[in-house]
């Protein structure tokens, strides 16, 4: 395993790739407050993440990534379109004992920009996969927003559309709704002895009129037909569609003719594959898988990818992916388009550098 | 160095501990006041009764500042991370049963499983901005159980005692606590959820992994072993 010092000259070289590539340099404090991140991402992030207690600012986290206060800072002073790079320790809390680091490098490239989301994608990919060429990595890509765009596309309660789209980075909890909503999981019996309980004074904050506002959503969604079998059908060949790009858009295409909603994001898919290619790319070659980036602590609701050693056990050498609902959370209001990633230079110097 | 027993130093707990090995013919008693923490053991050789707060015997045994210790599993796996690395569970006692559970008010007739929960914290979170409060003590166990159910838009927060209490005061709307009869959460206006517990937690017999089994403490622990039909090595 290479020493410190390896990954930290490994980290400035492709910080310079970065800067070169058009970034301002940027700095986050380590110490974050952990509210914003724990609001973002739950309360699972604890496990993940070092909490500790300022005596005046309550709980702070050691930064478990840079994303967040990169986009805060943009989103409070900066002018778009622009590029950033950082470079830094981030810290992730191991609850299990592992060889993964708690305490390692990132060095980040993010483009905000409202024009053209396809070039933005290519851009990134492309330095990314450039400066990684020397380590011969296998890169996956895929489009959480091809799956949000099918689920908003089904033909069923809005309510339920929220639910599915509120866990697509929860596979387990999300095939299980799925299959309630499908009429494969029967009600359970719990649920029908509801209307059985006798009058208990109601106590804590949640109010008789939300409680009302459930029960009238519940007896909704029981009168209401299951989501049929043949789109319940298509959502699963969708999670399950892993082949070359271009093999994958053309099933895609093929998807669309029953799920007109995920014709446009095939088109962006389609013209992410172009400036992909415009950039020397070989997208006849690259990886797609519509799950992927799906259980990744991330935000992301777009483009995806990732650059992966030989080695099944190590994590990603490098990952990223386009994030433009949490620059709307983050944003108080404001929102815009945004891509990038991290490489983490320790292990780009363990597989033997760059060369 | 003699072999360190730790067992909790109060209440019911502490008694069951005496009586179950009182039954194998292993006197534990305390010694001086009532009101001074200090054992004694009779019946084996070179075992030291030590006399802790239910709640730190899991800390002291990852430590392996004592060897043996008495707690509840719930306090074990909630306390140590990978505990099965830092501790064995020699023998369950049989006594000491309790099951933590989640429970909401009893009037919350649209929820009786996670799913309700789950769908409960998304609509909690919209009209009133903040995640679903759970009140705890036991954060890990908590934690693990709802991320593997894939909840989401909730909160845990602390609470180290009275946390049926917690919901009427307004500072949780749920919450995740060890109970045996569910007497106290009828009394509260609380229910539990119809799912199995998170745990089925009874008090048991721990040997720490980190601890030094080698000459008096080993030799000690071999006699007592054979006394108490334990497993041969400890750890």
């Amino acid at each position: 395993m290479a020493d410190k010092a390896a990954a930290y000259a490994c980290a400035e070289r492709i910080y310079a790739a970065f800067l070169a590539a058009g970034a301002a340099p940027v700095e986050a404090d380590i110490l974050q407050p952990a509210e914003v991140l724990l609001d973002l991402y739950g309360e699972d992030i604890r496990a993940r993440a070092y909490v500790t207690a300022d005596p005046l600012r309550g709980e702070m986290m050691l930064r478990p990534d840079f994303t967040v206060p990169v986009v805060q800072m943009h989103m409070a002073h900066g002018a778009d379109p622009a590029r950033y790079a950082y470079r830094g320790e981030v810290f992730r809390k191991q609850e299990h004992l592992t060889p993964r680091k708690s305490e390692y490098l990132q060095v980040g490239y993010e483009v905000f920009a409202r024009d053209d989301p396809s070039a933005a994608d290519a851009e990134v990919f492309a330095l990314f996969a450039g400066l990684l060429a020397p380590l011969r990595l296998r890169a996956a890509t895929g489009d959480i927003g091809i799956l949000m765009a099918a689920v908003r596309g089904l033909r069923t309660l809005d309510s339920r559309k929220a639910a599915l789209l509120r866990h697509v980075w929860r596979p387990q909890r999300f095939t299980r709704l799925l299959e309630r909503f499908g009429g494969r999981a029967g009600a359970a019996p719990a649920r029908r002895r509801l209307l059985e309980a006798g009058p208990v004074p109601l106590v804590g904050l949640r109010s008789e009129a939300e409680i009302a506002a459930r029960l009238a959503a519940l007896r909704e969604d029981a009168a209401a037909p299951p989501v049929s079998a043949e789109e319940v059908a298509m959502l699963e060949d969708l999670l399950n569609l892993s082949a070359t790009s271009p093999a994958a858009l053309a099933r895609l295409r093929e998807m669309a003719r029953a799920l007109p909603a995920i014709g446009p994001a095939a088109d962006r898919m389609e013209a992410r594959l172009d400036a992909l290619a415009a950039r020397g790319v070989d997208v006849a070659a690259l990886a797609f898988e519509a799950s992927h980036g799906r259980t990744t602590l991330e935000y992301y609701d777009g483009f995806v990818f990732s650059f992966h050693a030989a080695d099944p056990d190590l994590p990603p050498v490098a990952s990223g992916g386009r994030y433009d609902a949490l620059t709307a959370v983050l944003g108080q209001g404001r929102s815009i388009p945004a891509v990038g990633g991290v490489v983490r230079p320790g292990l780009v110097a363990d597989l033997g550098g760059l060369g | 160095m003699t072999l360190k027993l730790g067992v909790p130093s109060k209440g019911r707990l502490m008694e069951q501990c005496f009586d179950w090995f009182g039954a194998r013919g292993v006197t534990l008693r305390r010694t001086g006041s009532e009101r001074e923490y200090a054992g004694a053991v009779e019946g084996a050789e070179g075992v030291e009764l030590v006399l802790l707060s239910a709640g730190e015997i899991p800390r002291e045994l990852a430590q392996g500042r004592i060897h043996l210790g008495i707690t509840g599993t719930d306090l074990v796996r909630d306390r140590l991370a990978d505990w099965d690395r830092q501790v064995r569970e020699l023998v369950p006692l049989g006594f000491g049963h309790a099951d933590l559970v989640i429970a909401v008010p009893a009037a919350w007739e649209d929820v009786s499983t996670l799913d309700d929960l789950d769908a409960v914290a998304a609509a909690f979170r919209r009209v009133h901005g903040q995640r679903l409060r759970i009140a705890t003590k036991y954060h890990r166990l908590v934690r693990d159980h709802l991320a593997a159910n894939g909840i989401a838009d909730y909160q845990l927060v602390d609470s180290q005692g009275a946390t049926e209490g917690t919901v009427k005061n307004l500072t949780a709307e749920a919450i995740a606590d060890i109970t045996s009869s569910g007497e106290t959460l009828r009394a509260n206006h609380l229910k539990v959820l119809d799912e199995a517990p998170i745990l089925h937690s009874q008090a048991a017999l721990f040997a720490a992994r980190a601890a030094d089994w080698g000459g008096e403490a080993g030799r000690a622990y071999r006699a007592l072993a054979a006394r108490l039909d334990l497993p041969a090595p400890p750890v």
